[in-house]
């Protein structure tokens, strides 16, 4: 690979995951030294994926602000369910 | 693996004892409910998608070989019915071009026009609720091939083998769409928090 912005970004997954060939992380770790822009851009890429497992996070219920109470909502959507699985049967139809 | 906690369940599920099933469906069901959500973007789907995966996973209980967890061979059914259901009305859908959300370089390779640096800012509302509604919002504006392989594999975990085995594609093009898919993620979230 080149020593330049495009071939660094391009790798971006696998240096994330550690799966480069020595020679290519080196190439990548000595980019990311030298250029500032690439630097913020894989720190930023980084975050991405940081921020999109957080995203998934469900809200911590005392934070809604609409006042619903979606812990018993879901108890009584469990209830039907469980009541729907045992009328049917768990033993193969 | 299957634990020894797991085998007794098991049991108890395959019996159809009421306290088990009925423990086990409020264990996993709000979980689920979010899983089948975050593929289908919509409540009422993932309401009906969540209630088929449940009624067949207890029907196939007979054919689980505890090779993994239970939840986890639930997770993978929820994901499986969503995604037919997905599939199912993907014809209908015709994605946006995310060209002007990649980097452009020059000629030689190197980076033109970076805007400036938002992990600072990211750091101090990554809690809030306001940035968690911002990463979702951005997440679902992404074009549906590249959004299903980052919430497959940012979000639910699965392995590049797996993504590409349940979306019925090469490995390869799993690993080309989640850099696409991280890519522009991350140039929307540039736009959102640092305007």
């Amino acid at each position: 690979m080149n020593d330049t912005c495009r071939d660094t970004i391009a790798v971006l997954d696998d240096y994330l995951e550690h799966t480069l060939a020595a020679a290519q992380q080196a190439v990548v770790d000595g980019h990311l030294r030298r250029c500032p822009y690439c630097r913020d851009y894989f720190a930023t890429y980084r975050d991405t994926v940081r921020l999109s497992r957080l995203a998934a996070l469900e809200p911590d219920p005392a934070d809604r602000s609409d006042g619903r109470d979606p812990l018993g909502e879901l108890d009584e959507l469990s209830l039907r369910l469980a009541e729907a699985i045992l009328r049917k049967g768990s033993r193969p139809s | 693996m299957e634990t020894v906690g797991e085998a007794e369940l098991l049991v108890a599920l395959r019996a159809g004892e009421p306290a088990a099933v009925r423990g086990f469906v409020h264990t996993h069901r709000g979980r689920m409910h979010a899983v089948a959500k975050r593929i289908l973007g919509s409540e009422e789907e993932a309401q009906e998608i969540v209630q088929e995966a449940f009624l067949r996973a207890f029907q196939s209980l007979a054919q689980f070989r505890g090779c993994s967890k239970l939840s986890t061979w639930l997770h993978r059914i929820v994901i499986n019915e969503a995604l037919m259901t997905l599939r199912g009305r993907k014809s209908r859908v015709v994605e946006q071009s995310i060209d002007d959300l990649l980097p452009r370089f020059y000629d030689d390779g190197h980076r033109m026009a970076p805007l400036p640096a938002w992990s600072e800012r990211a750091d101090l509302l990554l809690l809030r609720d306001e940035l968690r509604a911002v990463v979702q919002r951005s997440i679902d504006g992404l074009p549906e091939s590249l959004r299903i392989v980052l919430v497959l594999r940012d979000i639910e975990g699965l392995d590049v083998k797996e993504t590409a085995a349940m979306l019925e594609v090469t490995e390869g093009a799993v690993k080309t769409r989640l850099h696409r898919a991280r890519q522009a993620l991350r140039a929307v979230l540039e736009k959102e928090l640092t305007r």
